[in-house]
């Protein structure tokens, strides 16, 4: 069966399973549909938190990034699970204990104030709504390579399938899809990545193989020797061996890692669990469920990396693999033979290289370059969608919750029933649906620098108010609201101004301490920090029935009523 | 009586969250980043070791990181439900 029948019965299949769930899973009140109930068993919530966060990025783009990288990439590695140890240790328990339904929730009755508030919706409404067109384009992409439709087409019936459950079921639906979605994406990268582990290395774990011996046919040695040997070769930089500075890997890192723990979706899964200790224990799973794929994504890197440079380098133009024509027509791969030799030379120096690869290629066009099943190719179609729709739904739930709950409930209207506040919520959603839509179809040229936005404005704006809101009973409105916006202004002043206003001096020499602008929420977090702190200490401290919620959201026992 | 078991739990808390976010520091920022290419140096088969912790041994630390906090927490948990339970059964045991 050709790859295109096996991808309609994958995507048939599963995007069945996904409706069935959502009828199933109907919300009928307001709890049901922010928190699930809040009655999620810790197993299931960290499979649905690990779905949230891997994202059509995780699953697509990571690995292809960390092959054009290599050592450079662990910042993707380090700081996209690493931030897991934050929020597991800093917020997640006191989060849940505090028993709320959003952050905006939490900031507000924390700081006892509505601008507070208000500050919060707002960077909760940015940040993911930045996250959520990315995701949109990314199911776009799977579907207009996969299906060979319009990138429209596949926009629309992604929007539809998340639509259905979202507006159905809200968190109770998004929840039990994310755990089948996980099942299916941690599949679908898997199978491939041990396929092509046992075919290079002889070692089914990826895992293994990694550090492992090639096998005869790929000219034996170590993986990585090979891999830095080929690059030296041909003049690409050193696989093993970074090219950034390690300041700017540093503040990266940190920068992911803050924002990790800061993002509002990550944050509101732990809101589902029963208790203070199911938070703990989901937040374990979730990261075990992450790191199965992150510490396969490196091999596969690897592996996917020295495959292509073997297969297309100093190959005949016209006896490439099937699948070197069938991604060209995608413009992912071109080749343009500048000197006329009919031979695909792929070098470091860009004068005399005459190939261009998407990175994305890595992992979608892994299983064919390495000559896998029609089945496995099919299935990566499937695993990418659904990487892109569980992280689609979990960030238009934050949209949703942000504007009926904290905007209307809490601010506005705050009069209206709990039917009013859930077909507010379901209006949200759709609008919100409607909108990632637009953008999936007309991506804004800069979705790739806007998701260091995301990572940024969170690290720099919730991370701190967070964790002081738990750690310091002393701290106060006054230095959390300001806190935020110096942390946020200067984050987004600065990622703004190297992107958008002056792109020509983003570069080493342009940036502040050599911090590029993909690590700058490191000096946001600090800033806002500092700012907080000192602004606290010089206004008055927070009223005394504040300082006892603070008191006790550290201790032990029932978590209090959503 | 009570306000000092909270105070110890919460000392015993910040305890155990920050000296396990010495270790989250020590192996991504420390082993991971700054001294990667002295650990380099040393290799075990076919991965030189700064870049295996940096892309691989650091993730898996992190994931031991968080059950041992489910651990250690779970003891303090306990230790503290013990103290503040109304009906201690401390001092009455029927043992000689």
């Amino acid at each position: 069966m050709s790859v295109q029948i096996w991808t309609f019965i994958f995507i048939f299949l599963t995007f069945g399973l996904y409706i069935g769930i959502a009828i199933w899973s109907r919300a009928s009140s307001t709890n049901e549909f922010y928190v699930a109930g809040g009655g999620v068993p810790p197993l299931a919530n960290g499979m649905a938190t690990a779905a949230d966060w891997m994202s059509a990025a995780s699953f697509i783009s990571m690995a292809g990034l960390i092959s054009f990288l290599g050592r450079d990439g662990t910042f993707y590695l380090m700081g996209w699970t690493g931030g897991y140890v934050l929020l597991a240790l800093l917020l997640a328990p006191y989060l849940r204990k505090f028993g709320k339904f959003t952050v905006p929730d939490f900031i507000g009755d924390r700081y006892y104030s509505q601008s507070a508030r208000l500050i919060a919706v707002f960077c909760a409404i940015v940040i993911s709504f930045v996250y959520v067109c990315g995701q949109m384009q990314g199911a776009g992409i799977v579907f207009s390579r996969f299906l060979e439709v319009d990138l429209t087409v596949g926009v629309v019936i992604g929007m539809t399938i998340v639509f259905f459950y979202a507006v159905l079921g809200g968190m109770k639906g998004i929840t039990y899809t994310q755990v089948a979605q996980y099942c299916v994406l941690i599949f679908a990268f898997m199978v491939p990545a041990i396929f092509i582990s046992l075919l290079m290395t002889n070692n089914p774990i990826p895992q293994l193989g990694f550090g492992s011996e090639l096998t005869e046919a790929f000219g034996g040695g170590y993986l990585l020797d090979r891999l830095d040997g080929l690059s030296q070769e041909l003049g690409f930089a050193v696989y093993t061996e970074g090219q950034k500075t390690t300041q700017d890997v540093f503040f990266i890192t940190a920068a992911l890692m803050f924002g990790t723990a800061g993002l509002p979706h990550v944050i509101i899964r732990f809101f589902t669990v029963p208790n203070v200790r199911d938070a703990r224990r989901s937040a374990g799973y979730a990261l075990v469920f992450i790191a199965i794929l992150y510490t396969t994504a490196p091999a596969v890197a690897a592996f996917a990396r020295t495959n292509l440079i073997d297969t297309v380098n100093n190959a005949e133009y016209s006896e490439v693999p099937e699948w070197f024509t069938t991604w060209e027509s995608t413009n992912l791969i071109a080749f343009n033979d500048k000197n006329n030799d009919g031979r695909i030379q792929y070098v470091g120096d860009p004068v005399l290289n005459e190939l261009e690869v998407n990175r994305d290629i890595m992992v979608l066009a892994n299983p064919e370059i390495a000559g896998l099943p029609n089945w496995v190719v099919a299935l990566v179609a499937a695993g990418g969608l659904a990487a892109a729709l569980s992280t689609a739904a979990g960030l238009l739930l934050v949209i949703s919750t942000a504007v009926s709950h904290d905007l209307m409930k809490r601010s506005l209207r705050p009069d209206i029933t709990e039917r009013q506040e859930l077909l507010y919520a379901r209006i949200a959603i759709f609008v919100a649906v409607l909108i990632a839509g637009y953008y999936g179809i007309n991506p804004p040229a800069y979705v790739a620098q806007v998701v260091a936005f995301a990572f940024g404005l969170a690290a720099a704006s919730f991370f701190p108010a967070i964790v002081l809101g738990i750690f310091q009973k002393r701290m106060n409105k006054e230095g959390a609201i300001a806190g935020m916006i110096c942390g946020f202004l200067f984050t987004a002043g600065y990622i703004i101004y190297f992107k958008f206003v002056n792109p020509a001096a983003d570069n080493a020499q342009g940036w502040l301490f050599g911090i590029s602008p993909e690590g700058i929420g490191t000096l946001g977090t600090l800033i806002n920090l500092t700012v907080a702190i000192t602004v606290g200490r010089m206004t008055d401290e927070p009223p005394q029935e504040v300082q006892k919620i603070v008191e006790t959201i550290r201790l032990p026992g029932e978590a209090m009523e959503h | 009586m009570s306000d000092n078991n909270a105070h110890s739990y919460w000392k015993g808390n910040l305890k155990i969250v920050f000296s396990l976010l010495g270790i989250w520091f020590f192996i991504s920022f420390v082993c991971g980043i700054l001294l990667v290419d002295l650990l380099d140096s040393i290799r075990i088969g076919g991965f030189k070791l700064g870049f295996w912790i940096a892309q691989q041994g650091s993730i898996f630390v992190f994931v031991i990181l968080i059950f041992i906090y489910i651990r250690l927490m779970d003891k303090l948990d306990a230790e503290y439900e013990d103290s503040t339970s109304p009906k201690s059964t401390v001092g009455e045991g029927e043992s000689e």
